[in-house]
């Protein structure tokens, strides 16, 4: 009798510990088993920045060779796209899996972004996939023309005179006749201020019997010369995307990112205890009408630099920064004082 | 209604006096509870997506509320996984009993035999519950640390001290038991006296002497001493549901401590998670955040202040008016088995109202358990987060009036046992519900 206990008891121990290796080795074994099927494929798992961003930063794929990543989120919504390239986002999901196959043509070093705010610093999200290959490198883009100009992206840029009413395009452009033909090319647009560009205008005799406000006129005429309905469009979404959860949806530097932030002290960007402050408050004319679109184009290509304004230079095409920053000035024409319609 | 004694059937004799069906399940459950701490350990972070989560507050938390208290009493705990090891490492042996060859641990101390540690771990609970609830590693950490230390428990204390004395869910199992059909009886009792080795009590895990039981409340429905009796003179019969409300065994501080420390915490659990107060979800889960220091204030006062408080007023007045003569104390445990229908009824009615919308997250589950992109089953993306039903909300109105209803009736019974006959006062007693 007491034999057959014991065997019971060795047979009951025995499944209890089968039971229990199998249960702990089925992981294991079922990853090592998805591996070898999927030995292809490459995963990353997206993350709040805070919690590691991105589980891989750097890709490497030789040009032409299909590149499989397969996606996930172990915390909120993130968004996922390669910057410069034309490819639809893909939404990443807590907890489920998306796949997607991308081939590079050309060689060269792709940056890839999360396109969520997934929170604060979601901006930090971002790596990199480095395309080589045989295939010729497509040529360089120019530098920036900021770099061109030797504007100096951090030194103040209040505009020293702004419009003392809003200034009316409508009215400048029936004194477009009245201006000498550099204010019209494209380089004195990209390289001036509105105020500065007044001030050069205040400044030919040839224009003298016009008030100053007639002036402002023709400024936003000309400004309005250089932004197409479609750049706008492209403008007011990438803004809505990218910039306004800093900025705010009206360029006031209210967005709900930052808020908790002490308000910007004049021109810097922190406080006299090294604290980040939030950004201008571009319904503040003197903000947005002494900054040239060649800085202000600077300023997003290049970032912020401390003060938490990402760099967008490897992600937005240099005609989406164009379109932003004519978008911007919108915030701009729409500040000044008893402004109530777009330029 | 006369009580059915399932044991009289031959077949549910045999099935429950022999070891291996209950052993077959403890082993299969025991694996699940390692598979379930590994998930959590291991697998996505994603509450949703991760078996831990989903199987432990969802599937188990629901049955256990729906079916295993309600109905089956402690049935749960006769296969629960948390004392496992440390019973078989006391007995030395998975299939054995409680003998002269097994661990003889410590008595558990005196001034702990009361309900008071799993008020405290439900406290806990409430505090840390939104965290506990979504996290599948600290679910994981939760189990785990729960498994250690009652296997700890097992190598140093006799009998099942963890089960009985810390377990939180022992804990209210124990209080809602008192309602449920299984019931585990002696059918002689001139047999019992005649037998002086008493088997029946020296191999009870849980201490208890079957001859001597007058409430369900400590049973762990084990069938060892079914297994033990030499006269087969034990029964497992199951009752009209809620009997023992009608003569009710004295209920200790501790335990309507408990009691109401429960039914406030389903209040407050259905205020946050089915709630619209999105600061109050906030809040619990921001543990440490100032609004999660004003929550857990909050609970606080409301669980060991005002509602007892409230309770303890009522109870006293209503005696009070009729000249019970019973102290305050006396009137707050007297009236103590009025909390159990409330109790039970409200985690009842905020079990399904939880579980009406997630159970779609099962399938989903056991398709791809560590959230990890598999599709064993092909059913990862089917899930579908639903409204309350119609159904559901009329079903959970019906058990709440259920439960005050059956309050209501306890409260007059108990009255009326101690007074006689009193018109007007019993109305005043169904205030602390």
């Amino acid at each position: 009798m007491a034999a057959y206990r014991m065997k019971q008891e060795h047979l009951a121990r025995f499944i209890m510990v089968l039971l229990i290796i199998l249960v702990l080795a089925s992981p294991a074994m079922g990853k090592m088993l998805w591996r070898l099927q999927n030995s292809a494929t490459l995963e990353i798992h997206a993350r709040l920045p805070e919690s590691g961003g991105w589980s891989l930063n750097t890709i490497t794929v030789r040009s032409g060779q299909p590149l499989t990543l397969r996606f996930t989120s172990e915390d909120v919504v993130h968004g996922f796209a390669i910057g410069k390239l034309n490819l639809p986002e893909i939404e990443i999901l807590p907890g489920e899996f998306i796949e997607t196959t991308l081939t590079f043509s050309n060689p060269g070093k792709y940056t890839f972004y999360c396109t969520r705010w997934c929170g604060p610093n979601h901006w930090r999200m971002r790596g990199v996939i480095n395309v080589i290959g045989m295939s010729p490198t497509p040529t360089p883009e120019p530098p920036p023309l900021y770099l061109a100009l030797g504007i100096d992206l951090d030194a103040p840029h209040r505009a020293e005179s702004i419009p003392r009413r809003a200034a009316d395009p409508q009215h400048g452009s029936g004194l477009q006749n009245h201006l000498p033909s550099y204010a019209l090319e494209q380089d004195t647009y990209l390289s001036n201020s509105p105020a500065s560009l007044w001030m050069r205008l205040r400044a030919e005799s040839s224009l003298r019997p016009l008030s100053d406000d007639d002036l402002w006129d023709l400024v936003a005429w000309i400004w309005e010369q250089h932004a197409s309905a479609q750049e706008i469009a492209i403008g007011q979404k990438l803004y809505a995307q990218n910039c306004a959860a800093c900025h705010g949806e009206s360029g006031k530097g209210d967005g709900v990112m930052i808020r908790d932030l002490p308000p910007p002290t004049a021109e810097d960007h922190v406080t006299s205890h090294e604290e980040r402050t939030r950004p201008p408050d571009w319904s503040d004319p003197h903000q947005l009408l002494g900054a040239s679109p060649a800085l202000l184009a600077g300023k997003i290509i290049r970032g912020g630099m401390g003060t938490g304004m990402p760099y967008w230079g490897p992600i937005f095409t240099s005609e989406q920064i164009d379109a932003l920053v004519t978008y911007l000035y919108r915030f701009a024409w729409n500040g000044a004082p008893n402004a109530s319609t777009h330029p | 209604m006369a009580p059915i004694e399932l044991t009289r059937f031959s077949q549910i004799y045999s099935l429950l006096h022999s070891r291996w069906p209950q052993f077959i399940l403890r082993a299969l459950i025991l694996a699940g509870f390692m598979f379930t701490i590994l998930s959590g350990l291991w697998g996505s972070q994603v509450g949703s997506h991760n078996f831990a989560t989903i199987f432990v507050w969802i599937a188990w938390w629901s049955a256990l509320k729906l079916f295993f208290i309600p109905i089956g009493g402690r049935t749960w705990c006769s296969i629960c996984p948390l004392p496992l090891l440390g019973e078989w490492l006391q007995n030395r042996g998975i299939l054995r009993s409680r003998d002269a060859q097994c661990l003889h641990g410590k008595s558990w101390p005196r001034a702990w035999r009361n309900a008071w540690i799993p008020v405290v771990s439900f406290l806990l609970v409430g505090w840390f519950g939104v965290i506990i609830l979504t996290s599948p590693r600290t679910t994981a950490f939760v189990l785990l640390g729960l498994f250690v230390l009652a296997t700890l428990l097992g190598l140093i204390y006799e009998r099942r001290a963890f089960c009985r004395y810390i377990c939180p869910v022992g804990g209210f199992s124990g209080l809602y038991t008192r309602l449920a059909p299984p019931a585990i009886r002696v059918s002689n009792t001139t047999l019992c006296t005649i037998h002086i080795e008493k088997t029946c009590y020296n191999v009870c895990p849980w201490g208890q002497y079957p001859l001597a039981l007058k409430t369900s409340g400590n049973c762990g429905l084990c069938m060892e001493c079914l297994r033990a009796c030499p006269y087969q003179n034990i029964s497992l019969s199951l009752r009209p549901w809620g009997i023992e409300l009608s003569s009710p065994p004295k209920m200790r501080v501790d335990e309507v401590f408990l009691a109401l420390v429960m039914l406030t915490t389903a209040g407050v659990d259905a205020a946050i998670f089915l709630g619209p107060w999105g600061a109050l979800k906030s809040a619990t889960y921001t543990v440490g955040s100032p609004g999660w220091w004003i929550f857990a204030t909050a609970f606080l006062l409301l669980v060991l202040g005002i509602v007892p408080a409230f309770y303890a007023l009522t109870t006293w007045i209503a005696q009070r008016i009729r000249k019970g003569g019973l102290s305050p104390k006396s009137s707050f445990t007297y009236y103590g088995p009025i909390l159990l229908p409330l109790g039970l009824m409200a985690w009842i009615a905020f079990t399904l109202a939880f579980a009406s919308t997630k159970l779609s997250y099962l399938l989903p589950v056991l398709s791809d358990p560590l959230g990890w992109g598999w599709n064993l089953l092909g059913l990862t993306n089917h899930i579908s987060t639903g409204q309350t039903p119609l159904l559901s909300s009329a079903l959970q109105t019906l058990i709440l009036a259920g439960g005050a209803m059956i309050a209501t009736k306890t409260a007059r019974e108990l009255s009326r046992s101690l007074y006689e006959s009193i018109p007007c006062s019993y109305s005043l007693l169904h205030l602390p519900g």
